[in-house]
């Protein structure tokens, strides 16, 4: 099985497109679309790394990298946001919290694949 | 001796009076008036007590009556040798209550009466209408004397006529001397100083006609004794009455005679001129009446039997060939009669303009009228018109009084007039008992008294008063005989006249003022005027004992402010020569410091500063009083000031408010600037990733087919955002167009709820069509955009199992108001207030397919029809309530469509 990639993310249609494009390079997708719960899926099912969206119903991608970088089971797992609000104050919030890459929509595939190879190596 | 000449000399010497005073009113203007309002010249101005009556009567008076002339003298004598503490008082109340005339003095002492004001001034111009013409006669006399030394005998016309030019000469000559500026403080140095020079002018014409009459035509002092005791003058026997009588009369009129009280308080610069007064006036009315009968008695010796001995000043001169020194003696009398009629007119028309003139004035204005350049303008006026009345009516008096009376006589009735003032006078500022009631009753007893037993019968028989009545009474009634009142008979009648006149008016003055009760402002202003020494120190000059510069400096700036007290410090310490230190504290630097704080808090305070700080004196009741008084005016001010500053706290709090609003408006821009970016980029995102998608890798055709869906859908949610995001714009910027229709609720909501999408849903509509026949007049089509936005909302959030939504339209508060009401779980309390702001989606990103713009695009949409879109708290379900347009009249709307 090859490695897991969680995207937490609430807009269908983006879901849908990145979960495409990365089954199809053999990544295994899972999916959440809920800020609140968020980090019970991170804990019950560790992936591999995480793409994460900002703005969130529930609870905002922030506050969950917070959560997950001050967890010691999930602290050195590599984080991916993608945000729609382009700005600059939201890239140095990310990258304060530890993200270990940041996004902005809309984006180009190839980068999206580019990174979570950077991040995670080969899907195997 | 050329009558021409006269004239020219004449003329000429008025040019020169005029000249003097227009240089000393200069020289007052530019470097302060100096020795001009010094002791001598003061001394010198109350000389316009010595008028040509004095000049001319008193020889006549000597060759008539021996020497009783002296007592005219003896009178002021006395006053300013023992009396003059009242004087001293008057010019202290004069000064501290800026005092302008006799007038004033008794109306404000009594409660600041108008009546009594002008009960003192039709007194006092009645009074001194004889004096007037006296005047008038003695000039009009003495140029016919000329006229006749030239070879021209004058009748009666010729001296009428003279005497009315002569009239129209003094009232020229006053109106240009004593209104051409109006001064605060009525004090006019250029008058005062032209008096003075008079003054000088007539002393030396007179006794150079005295040392002539001696030493030229007598041949010295010892043979003029002799010729006096051969003379008549030394065989009249002083009468004790009448004597006592004029004494008394010459006293009382010096202080109460207008033109008197002008020179002596109103233009008295300094208390202190009094002190020299007080002996060299006495010294200058010796000099005045030591030739008197001397010449007298050469005249009477000289002169052919019948020659008027009022004119022997002229005419021994004239006799003996001296023609200059009978022009000398001329301009002596000339200078006697015109410094009299000028000051006399000047201060009489000071008495009417201020108690007559400006009060009806007042009157006759609306209440609150602003006053300010007219005043001066009616004031100046009404002086001037005033001085050629007075003189009109003292040439009326010379033409009908007859022309054989001496003018002695007449000046003995006119003072006797003018002292009927002295009880209200003496009263008011020595007695705290008298009231404004005692002075009417005592004033009018007085000059009614005066005008029965004196002034009427003046005119001679059958003029004024019949000889019928003259000798039986009015009606038979002897008892009320002008010259035996009360059956009083054979006695003087000067002396008759002023006894009862002085009696009755003294008498009804303190019956008045024990039977009547002072109001609270006669009380106060009597306390003010006989306390005037103890109560204010304001015409005391400061000793600067015990204050020190530091403490004055301090106060001063606490006044002036830091900038303004330093440099009036510095300012002074230049002048003192100690630049660069704190001045001396010299009576005079402390007068300008009270004068300077004056000006920013008021006299009275300025002065109890000064006052505590100098001589660490207890502050007087009057001090207090006036603290209070300028206490309320300050509180006045502040009150508009605290106004002011509440306004100016409104605008800091509306300016506050703007910033807060600019402030959130610039936070909620970005946030506004975010939430677009959010907007459009998720469905871009979706296009370029699918469209990648497509374009790089094999897809099925299932997923091709649904990805080109994805992709038209976004395509066409952007479309939708950026319509929206224009219309909102353009609602908010109110660049709308509206398009009136007119239109049936009913028909509008079928629109929406077939626009809304309802038929695809589940949505139950309930409707009450019959509440629906509301004609409309508005731009129907937005309209129906905010029933299908409303309609729609239900759609998408009323997520229960049977979704239903209830519209009702029905009349609320005087509006015809449609409700949308659902059966969902409606929008929490904390989310009602915001569900019309942008980008206002709760928790549901995404699902209902908008950006969030919809109610925020129906609240502006609304607005710009004159209607309103509320959420209806309280209802199970979402409730929105629509409040329709008011029903628009058709030229309304057609101003409606022109102003966009």
């Amino acid at each position: 099985m090859g490695k897991r990639v969680l995207l937490i993310e609430d807009e269908p249609n983006i879901i849908e497109a990145i979960s495409f494009i990365l089954s199809r390079d053999g990544w295994t997708v899972h999916t959440h679309e809920d800020g609140e719960t968020a980090m019970e899926k991170v804990r019950s099912t560790p992936p591999d790394m995480i793409i994460l969206d900002v703005m969130l119903p529930g609870r905002s991608g922030f506050d969950i990298l917070r959560d997950i970088r001050a967890d010691d089971a999930t602290s050195a797992l590599p984080v991916m946001m993608l945000t729609a609000r382009g700005q600059n104050k939201d890239r140095e919030q990310a990258e304060r919290l530890g993200a270990n890459h940041f996004m902005t929509k809309p984006f180009s595939n190839q980068d999206v694949r580019d990174h979570v190879r950077l991040l995670i190596g080969e899907p195997d | 001796m050329s009558f021409n000449l006269l004239i020219v000399v004449s003329l000429a010497y008025v040019a020169f009076l005029f000249l003097v005073a227009f240089w000393a009113e200069r020289r007052a203007r530019r470097s302060g008036a100096g020795w001009l309002r010094g002791p001598f010249v003061y001394t010198l101005s109350l000389s316009i007590y010595c008028t040509a009556w004095t000049f001319y009567g008193a020889v006549g008076y000597a060759a008539r009556s021996g020497l009783e002339f002296v007592t005219i003298y003896l009178g002021p004598t006395l006053v300013m040798i023992g009396w003059w503490w009242v004087l001293r008082r008057l010019v202290r109340i004069g000064r501290t209550q800026r005092i302008t005339s006799v007038a004033d003095l008794i109306s404000s002492r009594f409660g600041k009466s108008t009546s009594l004001g002008v009960i003192v001034t039709l007194l006092a111009i009645v009074a001194a209408t004889p004096y007037i013409a006296l005047q008038l006669k003695s000039v009009t006399q003495s140029f016919s004397v000329f006229a006749a030394s030239g070879g021209s005998i004058w009748g009666q016309d010729d001296l009428n006529t003279a005497a009315i030019w002569v009239a129209i000469g003094l009232a020229i000559f006053t109106v240009l001397f004593g209104t051409r500026n109006l001064d605060s403080n009525e004090r006019h140095s250029g008058i005062v100083i032209a008096i003075a020079v008079e003054a000088i002018v007539k002393l030396v014409a007179l006794v150079a006609v005295g040392v002539f009459v001696v030493w030229g035509i007598a041949g010295g002092p010892a043979a003029v004794l002799a010729q006096i005791d051969q003379s008549p003058i030394s065989s009249f026997q002083p009468a004790g009455g009448r004597w006592a009588a004029i004494i008394f009369l010459s006293a009382a009129a010096f202080i109460c005679l207008p033109r008197m009280f002008q020179v002596l308080v109103v233009e008295n610069a300094d208390e202190r001129n009094l002190r020299t007064a007080s002996w060299a006036f006495p010294l200058y009315l010796m000099a005045m009446s030591l030739f008197v009968v001397p010449i007298a008695a050469v005249g009477l010796r000289l002169m052919p039997e019948g020659a008027n001995p009022d004119l022997f000043v002229l005419t021994l001169p004239l006799a003996q060939g001296e023609s200059g020194l009978a022009m000398l003696a001329f301009l002596g009398g000339f200078s006697s009669a015109t410094s009299m009629v000028i000051v006399s007119t000047i201060a009489l028309a000071t008495m009417v303009s201020n108690h007559i003139v400006v009060p009806i004035w007042l009157n006759a204005r609306t209440p609150g009228a602003t006053m300010s350049g007219d005043v001066r303008y009616v004031i100046v006026l009404s002086r001037r018109l005033s001085i050629a009345a007075i003189l009109a009516l003292g040439y009326l008096y010379f033409r009908f009084s007859g022309t054989g009376a001496a003018l002695a006589a007449i000046g003995l009735i006119s003072f006797s007039g003018a002292v009927q003032i002295l009880p209200a006078l003496l009263g008011g500022i020595f007695w705290r008992g008298a009231t404004r009631v005692g002075a009417a009753l005592g004033l009018i007893t007085g000059f009614a008294v005066w005008m029965w037993t004196m002034f009427l019968p003046s005119f001679g028989a059958d003029v004024a008063l019949s000889q019928a009545v003259l000798d039986q009474g009015p009606f038979g009634l002897s008892w009320l005989r002008p010259h035996a009142l009360f059956g009083l008979d054979g006695m003087d009648q000067l002396v008759h006249g002023l006894m009862w006149s002085m009696l009755l008016n003294t008498a009804m003055f303190f019956a008045g003022s024990i039977m009547s009760f002072p109001r609270p402002l006669e009380r106060f202003q009597g306390a003010q005027f006989v306390n005037v020494f103890e109560m204010s120190e304001g015409a005391k000059a400061w000793s600067g004992r015990g204050a020190s510069a530091e403490d004055m400096l301090i106060m001063a700036q606490r006044i002036l402010g830091g900038t303004e007290a330093q440099t009036l410090f510095q300012q002074e310490a230049a002048g003192q020569g100690k630049s660069g230190y704190l001045p001396d504290v010299s009576p005079d630097f402390i007068l300008r410091l009270e004068r300077e704080l004056a000006g920013s808090v008021g006299a009275a305070t300025a002065h109890a500063m000064i006052g505590q700080l100098t001589e660490g004196a207890a502050v007087s009741v009057e001090d207090l009083i006036a603290v209070a008084d300028e206490a309320a005016q300050i509180l006045e001010y502040s009150n508009q000031l605290e106004a002011k500053s509440a306004e100016q706290e409104r605008t800091a709090r509306a300016l506050r408010d703007a910033n807060e609003k600019l402030t959130a408006l610039s936070i909620q821009k970005d946030a506004f600037l975010s939430q677009i970016s959010h907007e459009l980029r998720t469905p871009m995102t979706s296009i370029r990733s699918f469209s990648e998608i497509l374009r790089d890798a094999n897809v099925s055709d299932d997923d091709h087919t649904r990805y080109a869906g994805i992709i038209h859908a976004e395509a066409l949610r952007l479309t939708r955002l950026l319509d929206d995001l224009l219309d909102l714009s353009v609602l908010e910027n109110g660049q709308v167009t509206l398009h009136l229709q007119s239109g049936q609720l009913t028909d509008l909501l079928d629109r929406a709820i077939g626009a809304a999408g309802v038929h695809n849903a589940n949505l139950g509509i309930a409707r009450d069509r019959a509440s629906e026949e509301i004609p409309l007049m508005t731009d129907l089509d937005r309209l129906v955009q905010v029933f299908v936005n409303v309609i729609a909302n239900a759609r998408k959030y009323c997520t229960v199992a049977q979704p239903a939504l209830r519209i009702h339209a029905h009349e609320y508060g005087g509006r015809q108001v449609v409700d949308f009401i659902d059966n969902g779980h409606g929008i929490d309390r904390e989310n009602q207030s915001m569900i019309f702001e942008k980008f206002a989606r709760i928790e549901d990103e995404g699902k209902a397919g908008g950006a969030g713009l919809g109610l925020a695009i129906c609240r502006e949409i609304m607005a710009r029809l004159g209607g309103e879109i509320s959420y209806l708290p309280g209802k199970s379900g979402a409730a929105f309530r629509v409040t329709l347009p008011e029903p628009v009249s058709k030229p309304d709307a057609q101003v409606l469509l022109a102003s966009q």
